[in-house]
């Protein structure tokens, strides 16, 4: 603004009158700027339209998979939408949470919410000193007010207006005739605590999550784990956190019981599961028993071990081409539903001369029809059944790029063709019963399904700062109920004589909240002081007084 | 009994509260219905003049109706009594539904074997949700003196129940593993309490916008229903005072026992579930509505505005993430 009006003055205004420049505010020194912007960012405003950002930016996590939640989802998400991906992972949606603008919005909010609270606290140490205000010379502008006439002492009066008073918990004071009392002090403290405490959350949490680590690990009933690294299928470590935190402890899972609803309307639905493990923390530790559950986790050192998962691991025996055992083993399969419908892989890479890889169902209790193909009718192992696709070549597993354990990388894998393409599909599939063999053609080899082991999911978490969230979360409460439910009232009262020697007595009140009824608070206190009881002992009610008060003029 | 009559008696007794529920409709639709036939200056004043006779000296004005005296003229004396008879037929019927719809949601959890808190699938869910709208509106009535209220909040009780057993019906079940815990109890039980509160203050929210807009436009029919609902600032601060009763409740359910529980069950007290981040989204709504409410500019409608924002975002959670997410989340067993 003031540069332009500085170069018009240069180009026209020779010949005529300089034109006045247009009133501009003078340039902010870098000081005021900051003053300046410091003001807005702890504005209400601000935090209001901050606050609305933190909802909306929360929003796209729920919707997007997240890449610490549900990695395997984050992937599917990548191959289905080859080129949205690049776009979403520039805007970092696979993270929102860890990500730079939410990280932004909440860190803004916090200065925010520092800038506010802050002066408010110099403010409220003031105030909290402070004694009630003096009475205001027309009680009656006042949003409530009452008075009555007594026969008694104006200063009697007064000394039972602040008896009154003090017995409701106001703070009071007599100056000039006149009794102020205040209360509710406690309310901006409440406040205050509130707004602290989100503070204290945050802190909690951000521990947690830098130093903390939560891993899962899948093990087969009736063998164990120890905690390090290399033991997990997944791990997501916090940002600050060190291999060498993990605690040493070692598990092994003996047994594990499920019970599934045999009959009514939610038959198949699981009833209780749980596991029966022991452990050892620490080096020479002793060994304990526990019987891990669902809600019922196991707590050592501060690491929590959590039962979250189960499954089928079918036990097979692959024979190669040679008539050698190349595989002999529990292999795990991830269920699909509710019924248990299975899906996983079986790799024999020991396999010789060609590498054999079987990929498809097990089905704990076999059901089939035309329509659906093969299926699972409960998921309890009463007819269990593996359906698969046999293939034989090259896994690719010598070329080192990872693969995941549950699907077969197929480039180099021929399968066997279907001895009736027609009704089967061009594809040979077999069908195992427990304890059945099935041999492959061409002597490639054989498998053999020996029965049925069961496998636990196990998820090892550690997660520091947890109480002290924990107890930030209580004191906001504490405090959001001091704010939101403490009454920040005034009121006053003044007595004053008249000519005929009565006294008029004069009350009002005033509620500081912003959602603020005084409710009968004035009306209340009315009734209190016209009877006293007890206080004043020559001020016993007479008829007139009964009379309605009189309006105020 | 046996738990099937026990669940038998629970799908009648839901069955009959939702009767009733209509009738209280019914009746608080003719109560406004007379009212329409009351001569204006009469009607105008009378519900208007709920609470707070400010400033006046004009004795103990605690909030009573002016209704209770019988107005001068005659004949608008006799529709007010009308008016009257009809709003407390409602308000009765509405507390018997509530009574009913109370005894199906116990015998529901009776029904099923063994028995446990009736809350573990979305048909209970929204049962328990309704009955916390309905008993926190009757709860509320003796100090907020919502009667006014009434015709919305039977409708809303009738529509979500009907949507309830026709499109969320499940038979009476024992409790998925995931929800044994004593957690289910405290969690739910607050998620509830603070839902009913906010349906309660979100309907208070939609009628200050309604009659506020109508006061603008000069469309305010004397006599019509928006007219005969309390003052502006009365609806504001009953709205507000249900919110902040709400809050706390609501931080306790989704802030405190949600992750408490989670922490045992899952393993993090903080899963960016998207039940957690929609509770959280809520939360944070709310929380802005509260500072609205005393931030100037923002006071008044934009404040009921954002109430209402915050009540769309409670529903979304509540519905939507079961069936837009499903298993997604960890709260899918809530779904079926």
């Amino acid at each position: 603004m003031t540069s332009t009006a500085t170069t018009s003055t240069g180009a026209g205004g020779a010949a005529t009158t300089p034109p006045t420049p247009p009133p501009s505010p003078p340039a902010l020194s870098p000081g005021e700027l900051s003053r300046w912007a410091w003001r807005q960012l702890t504005s209400m405003r601000t935090a209001l339209v901050l606050l609305f950002l933190l909802a909306l930016a929360a929003v796209p996590g729920s919707v997007v998979p997240q890449e610490n939640i549900d990695s395997v989802k984050v992937t599917a998400w990548r191959r289905a939408h080859p080129s949205l991906a690049p776009v979403y992972d520039k805007l970092g949606l696979f993270h929102v949470y860890g990500s730079v603008w939410f990280a932004a919005i909440y860190i803004l909010l916090m200065i925010s919410l520092v800038g506010c609270v802050v002066p408010r606290l110099r403010i409220y140490w003031r105030a909290m000193r402070a004694e009630p205000p003096r009475a205001p010379r027309h009680l009656t502008r006042m949003p409530e007010s009452r008075s009555f006439e007594t026969d008694d002492e104006p200063d009697t009066v007064l000394e039972h207006a602040t008896a009154v008073l003090r017995r409701r918990r106001y703070r009071v004071r007599t100056v000039d005739g006149a009794v102020s009392a205040e209360r509710g002090y406690l309310r901006e403290a409440g406040n205050l605590v509130f707004h602290f405490s989100v503070l204290v959350v945050l802190v909690g949490f951000a521990y947690g999550q830098l130093f903390g680590y939560k891993g899962g690990v899948v093990t087969v009933v009736g063998q164990g784990f120890t905690n390090s690294l290399s033991q997990y299928d997944d791990f997501a470590p916090g940002a600050l956190f060190h291999p060498d935190d993990l605690a040493p402890l070692s598990l092994q899972v003996k047994d594990f019981h499920v019970s599934f609803l045999t009959s009514g309307p939610e038959m198949g639905q699981p009833q209780s599961f749980d596991a029966d493990v022991t452990y050892q923390d620490g080096a020479g530790g002793r060994t304990r028993s526990y019987d891990l559950a669902v809600n019922h986790p196991l707590q050592v050192d501060g690491t929590s071990v959590f039962l979250v998962g189960h499954g089928y691991a079918p036990v097979v025996t692959v024979k190669d081409g040679n008539g050698d055992v190349a595989y002999q083993g529990p292999v795990v399969f991830l269920p699909q539903d509710s019924s248990f419908k299975s899906i996983g892989v079986i790799k024999v890479s020991e396999a010789k001369p060609d590498q054999l890889g079987f990929e498809g169902l097990f089905l704990p209790t076999y059901g089939f029809t035309m329509q659906r193909g093969p299926f699972s009718q409960f998921p309890d192992v009463l007819d269990p059944v593996l359906s698969l696709v046999p293939s034989y070549g090259d896994l690719g597993l010598d070329s080192g790029a990872p693969q995941s354990v549950y699907s077969i990388d197929k480039t180099h894998m021929k399968t066997f063709k279907s001895s009736d393409p027609e009704r089967l599909g061009p594809v040979a599939r077999i069908k195992l019963a427990k304890g059945q063999t099935v041999t492959l053609p061409d002597g490639k080899g054989s498998i053999r399904f020996d029965g049925v082991d069961r496998w636990v999911k196990l998820q090892v978490s550690h997660q520091p700062g947890k109480g002290v969230a924990l107890v930030g979360v209580l004191l906001g409460i504490i405090g959001l109920m001091g704010s939101l439910f403490i009454r920040p009232r005034r009121a006053w009262v003044r007595a004053t004589r008249r000519g005929d020697g009565r006294t008029v007595v004069e009350l009002a009140g005033l509620d500081r909240s912003s959602g603020g009824d005084l409710g009968d608070e004035v009306g209340d206190i009315e009734q209190l002081l016209r009877s006293p009881v007890g206080a004043a002992p020559d001020a016993r009610p007479s008829p007139d007084r009964r009379t309605p008060p009189e309006e105020p003029s | 009994m046996t738990p099937a009559d026990f669940a038998a008696f629970s799908n009648h007794a839901v069955m009959f509260a939702s009767i009733v529920y209509v009738l209280a409709f019914l009746a608080h639709i003719v109560e406004y219905a007379v009212a329409r036939a009351v001569p204006t200056d009469v009607t105008v004043a009378a519900p208007a003049a709920v609470p707070v006779a400010a400033g006046s000296g004009a004795g103990p004005s605690n909030g009573e109706t002016a209704l209770d005296e019988p107005a001068p003229d005659d004949s608008a004396g006799d529709a007010d009594v009308r008016v009257e008879k009809w709003g407390r037929i409602g308000l009765a019927l509405t507390i018997l539904g509530c009574a009913l719809h109370l005894s199906g949601l116990v015998t529901r959890g009776l029904g099923a074997d063994p028995a446990r808190v009736p809350w573990g699938n979305m048909y209970e869910f929204t049962l328990a949700g309704t009955f916390g709208v309905s008993a926190m509106y009757l709860l509320l009535m003796r100090r907020y003196h919502l009667r006014w209220m009434g015709l919305l909040v039977t409708g809303f009780l009738v529509v979500v129940l009907m949507l309830d057993v026709l499109v969320l019906y499940v038979p009476a079940g024992p409790l998925v593993p995931a929800l044994h815990s004593y957690w289910l109890v405290i969690h739910v039980l607050a998620a509830v309490t603070a839902s009913g509160a906010f349906a309660v203050g979100a309907l208070a929210s939609l009628l200050y916008l309604l009659k506020s807009r109508a006061t603008e436009r000069g469309s305010l029919r004397a006599g019509g229903y928006l007219a005969r609902l309390p003052e502006l600032r009365v609806l504001d601060r009953v709205a507000y005072r249900v919110h902040a009763f709400g809050f706390p409740v609501w931080t306790f359910a989704a802030l405190v026992a949600g992750p408490v529980w989670a922490e045992y069950a899952w393993g993090s007290y903080w899963n960016w579930d998207p039940k957690e981040v929609w509770a959280f989204i809520t939360w944070v709504i709310y929380a802005a509505y509260l500072h609205a409410r005393a931030t100037a500019g923002w006071k008044g409608k934009l404040a009921a505005t954002i109430a209402l924002i915050g009540f769309a975002s409670l529903l979304f959670n509540f519905v939507g993430i079961n069936y837009f997410f499903g298993g997604g989340s960890l709260h899918s067993y809530a779904g079926r």
